[in-house]
């Protein structure tokens, strides 16, 4: 995909959120959406579930309007976290511009993080994507749960982020962190863009 | 009259594209006031340098011209002295005081707003300085349609100058701004901090340095350095709740809530408690930051913990999900205390709201924008800051930040910067060559380079020295004799104090008389003892090569060849007459050595009693100095030359040869030469030893005892009289120029 276009003065830029089911990569997207203005932000799509667990994929283009010169578009996607549904998250990873990978913060979930990371992992190699230059940031939700129910950040950091890419605590039913991930990634995605990631 | 500060200047103005116009303006009017934008008149929001730019313009004008009378007012000073001076009857005397004024400076006119008199009054002062092309700089916090009620005369006088805005810093002006004010406080701060306080949305020039006075007084109570969250914490309140925790993790003791937004919010008043301990007297920002409401009554509401599984979607219950993904719904639970839960969530998107969390995100993602996908523009920005303190044009840079598209902005800022570095040089060599031709215009605008290559070709054809004196005519080998002694004396005087004791020297003399020798023995004698360079040349030469410069249309060039001189000798001197050109750059020349102590010398043939044609100005300078006569050479020096040249060549002093041709009336030296030559060219030719009778024969014609030739039927009888007549059957062509070669051909 085209991420930046110098000529027309256009950035897009593709972010997937991944992770375990249930981790909370919806409520991300919700909380953006509730954030941004009517007039900034598109449609929000979302394919559920009778359960409300994401069946396909949830999708939010975000205009950011003119920032330098360019005018600059954000693309979220969310993947779902079951997994049974690897097929629809190939789909939805190929020409990602970077990738928030959302853990859930409670010890017993854990091994699924895990899992999915993996999972992330063998998906972009299977797309000739080398996931060392993929820009990823880590976002360990449901820091706000008791203490004794969730990991913390830097345990989790030392298990799951060991190539030490950014990594925010996040309460993302109530914002916290949301932003501060969104903003996180965007900025790891638009330094590649100035290292010579500049796609057709 | 307003104080005038003394840190308000130009080099203590940022200039960024915001405000450029209106310095570039502010310089041009400081340079030459009255003559261009008149009146200038620079409006913007408080805040922003419109009073330092006022100081800077008044501090160069005072700068150009100590005597400016500058009057430096703000309008309300402007006012209250009209008051006074019509109560007390003395309202001329107040008109007459911005009558007499250079340079008139008032502030924050905007306060004009409804008042006709002063309006008038105003009116009146600008129409006087008008007319007289006196300068008047105004500032208003508006533009001037926007002062209500102002007369339209006035409007139109404004208008009839030039009317400039000085717009919001952009990001990387704020940056600098941050950066430069830091570093003049002589305060460091880690990386990113001053970027994060510069991507808040700052609007004044003001307040940004007031921000920068807070992180100061922060990080000097402060263990440890502030990082960027910090910073944005301090200045902007734009902290999240748990960024700020941290800030005061130490200070603050555990919470025990359970729902943790709001406990942050009790963090975040607390966060504010402490600092405002900290640091009395320190503004903490933005109080809305806690949605308005008291800090004590946020923390004093107990929470429940009721809700503090809403996240786990992997217990059993409803999943806490928005079901309508088109419309925000508050998150809802079955379980706890619905009432105090439901309290809890209407109250926190208004907090969060305050917060504006993607109004923060655009800006801190312009900022990385800014420093990642365009970070040529901060770099441009940058560059034209640095440039621009060299004093070169960068106009091209300029052109790039105005455009919104270029094509190639990369290559033009290398190519910029390649062709600065190379003014740079080219300036330095200048420099080296031609102080004075350093600072020329052309050395300053890398957007041409061939100007500055063709200036400084000038330069260097400049740089060329003006001819030397001969190496080979030393004073040592001047023979001195009784008639040449004063010359040789007071010639040896003035090297050993060149430029004091005889400036200049003139030597007059007839042709062939010493002057030339003597006077390039001068300028050996001072190359000798000096580093500089010594001009010794021709009068001919000289003007010769003034035409070639005028033509060429390098006179500076030509002139600062000879600036450079130690010393000027100029042989036949006499030739400058009637050639005034030469004459004005002489006399230039010669006054700019006499005020150095810079040794000049002159060699005529006619006497300067004698020259015409030549200004009297030039005249009397030369006859200022030590005029002094070289006459023909006298017998002694006469028979000393004689020695030399025959020992020249190698032939043996005959006694009586010397006299001989020493007693030969001669007007000059080189005559004296003349007569050895000849009569050791006879004596070659005829395979001779050269003595007194070939010398009489050579140079009178006398009768020489001819030996019969050998050869039968051959008259070789010479009859030549002393008078040169010939008497014989041979004559000679004496005509023939070369002795040698004469013929002598046998009458017939």
């Amino acid at each position: 995909m085209s991420l930046v276009n110098f000529t027309a003065r256009e950035i897009t830029c593709k972010i997937v959120y991944y992770g375990p089911g249930r981790s909370g990569k919806t409520t991300n997207l919700q909380y953006i959406f509730g954030r941004v203005p009517d007039t900034r932000r598109g449609r929000m799509v979302s394919l559920a579930t009778q359960g409300d667990r994401t069946l396909f994929f949830d999708f939010l283009p975000i205009d950011l309007g003119s920032i330098s010169g360019f005018q600059t578009k954000f693309q979220l996607y969310t993947v779902p976290g079951q997994s049974y549904y690897n097929a629809t998250r190939k789909l939805v990873l190929q020409g990602a511009d970077g990738i928030v990978f959302v853990a859930d913060s409670q010890a017993r979930r854990f091994d699924d993080n895990l899992e999915s990371l993996q999972n992330l992992q063998e998906n972009l190699l299977s797309q000739g994507v080398d996931v060392r230059t993929m820009p990823i940031a880590f976002q360990y939700n449901k820091q706000d749960l008791p203490g004794e129910l969730v990991l913390q950040p830097s345990e989790l950091d030392e298990s799951l982020n060991f190539r030490g890419v950014p990594s925010f605590g996040a309460d993302a039913l109530h914002g916290s962190g949301v932003f501060e991930t969104l903003k996180g990634i965007s900025e790891l995605v638009l330094r590649k863009l100035a290292a010579g990631g500049i796609a057709e | 009259m307003s104080v005038l500060q003394g840190a308000h200047r130009f080099e203590a103005l940022v200039v960024g594209t915001s405000n450029r116009t209106a310095i570039t303006a502010g310089r041009a009017v400081a340079n030459a006031p009255g003559a261009a934008y008149n009146p200038l008149l620079i409006y913007a929001r408080p805040g922003m340098g419109k009073t330092h730019l006022l100081g800077a313009i008044a501090h160069q004008v005072f700068a150009m011209n100590p005597a400016a009378r500058i009057e430096f007012i703000t309008l309300d000073e402007f006012v209250e002295g009209f008051h006074v001076a019509l109560s007390t009857g003395d309202s001329d005397r107040f008109r007459a005081r911005f009558g007499d004024a250079d340079l008139l400076l008032v502030d924050d006119i905007q306060f004009l707003t409804r008042q006709r008199e002063m309006q008038t009054e105003l009116l009146r002062v600008l129409d006087v300085m008008l007319a007289g092309q006196k300068q008047v700089v105004l500032t208003s916090d508006r533009a001037p349609s926007e002062i209500e009620s102002l007369d339209d005369r006035l409007l139109t006088r404004f208008a009839g100058g030039l009317v400039l805005d000085i717009a919001q810093p952009d990001y990387e002006t704020r940056v600098a701004i941050l950066q430069r004010k830091a570093e003049e406080r002589g305060a460091s701060f880690p990386d990113g901090v001053l970027e994060a306080v510069a991507s808040l949305d700052i609007e004044s020039v003001r307040e940004l340095v007031g921000a920068l006075n807070r992180l100061m007084a922060f990080q000097a109570v402060s263990e440890v350095p502030i990082d960027a969250a910090q910073a944005r914490v301090l200045i902007g309140g734009l902290q999240s709740a748990a960024e700020t925790e941290e800030l005061v993790v130490e200070q603050a003791e555990p919470m025990e809530f359970a729902a943790a937004g709001q406990a942050a919010m009790v963090h975040a008043g607390d966060a504010r408690r402490v600092l405002a301990d900290a640091l009395p007297g320190v503004m903490l920002g933005q109080s809305d930051m806690l949605g308005g409401g008291p800090v004590d009554e946020l923390a004093s509401h107990p929470h429940d913990d009721d809700d503090a599984s809403h996240h786990d979607f992997g217990l059993a219950g409803e999943p806490h999900e928005y079901r309508d993904t088109h419309e925000f719904s508050e998150p809802r639970d079955a379980g706890g205390d619905a009432d105090s839960l439901g309290d809890e969530l209407a109250e926190k998107p208004a907090l969060q709201a305050d917060r504006d969390e993607f109004g923060d995100f655009l800006s801190d993602l312009a900022a990385t924008l800014a420093r990642q996908v365009d970070p040529w523009r901060a770099r441009v920005g940058e560059a034209i800051l640095r440039w621009e303190g060299e004093g070169f044009r960068t106009y091209r840079l300029e052109r790039l930040l105005d455009d919104p598209e270029p094509p190639d902005p990369e290559s033009v800022m290398v190519q910029y910067e390649a062709d600065a570095e190379q003014l740079l040089e080219l300036r330095a060599e200048a420099e080296s060559l031609a102080p004075e031709m350093a600072g020329a215009a052309q050395l300053t605008d890398p957007g041409n380079m061939a100007a500055a290559e063709a200036y400084m070709q000038r330069v260097r054809e400049g740089a060329v020295p003006p001819a030397a004196p001969v190496e080979h005519w030393l004073l040592d080998d001047l023979i001195e004799g009784p008639g040449n002694r004063m010359a040789v004396r007071a010639a040896q005087a003035a090297i050993a104090e060149p430029g004091n004791k005889y400036n200049p020297i003139v030597i007059v003399g007839g042709s062939g008389v010493g002057k030339t020798h003597l006077l390039h023995g001068i300028g050996n004698a001072l190359a000798l003892a000096s580093d500089g360079h010594v001009a010794c040349l021709s009068a001919h030469d000289f003007t010769q090569e003034l035409i070639e410069a005028i033509d060429r249309d390098a006179v500076t060039a030509w002139r600062n060849r000879y600036r450079r001189c130690s010393a000027l000798l100029l042989d036949d001197v006499h030739l400058i007459a009637g050639k005034e050109k030469t004459q004005e750059e002489l006399f230039l020349l010669f006054n700019l050595f006499l005020e150095t102590n810079r040794q000049l010398g002159f060699a005529s043939a006619v006497p300067l009693a004698e020259l015409s044609g030549v200004e009297p100005r030039l005249l009397t300078r030369l006859e200022g100095g030590l005029v002094v006569e070289l006459p023909p050479p006298d017998r002694e020096l006469r028979q000393q030359l004689v020695e030399r040249t025959l020992a020249g060549r190698g032939q043996e002093a005959d006694a009586e040869l010397v006299t001989y041709i020493a007693s030969r009336p001669a007007e000059s030296a080189r005559a004296v030469q003349g007569y050895v030559q000849r009569v050791l060219h006879s004596a070659d030719s005829q395979q001779a030893r050269a003595n007194v009778t070939l010398a009489r024969e050579v140079l009178e014609g006398a009768p020489r005892v001819v030996r019969k030739s050998s050869v039968p039927g051959r008259t070789v009888s010479v009859a030549v009289s002393s008078s040169g007549g010939v008497k014989s059957r041979e004559k000679t062509v004496w005509s023939w120029p070369t002795l040698s070669e004469r013929v002598i051909e046998e009458w017939k």
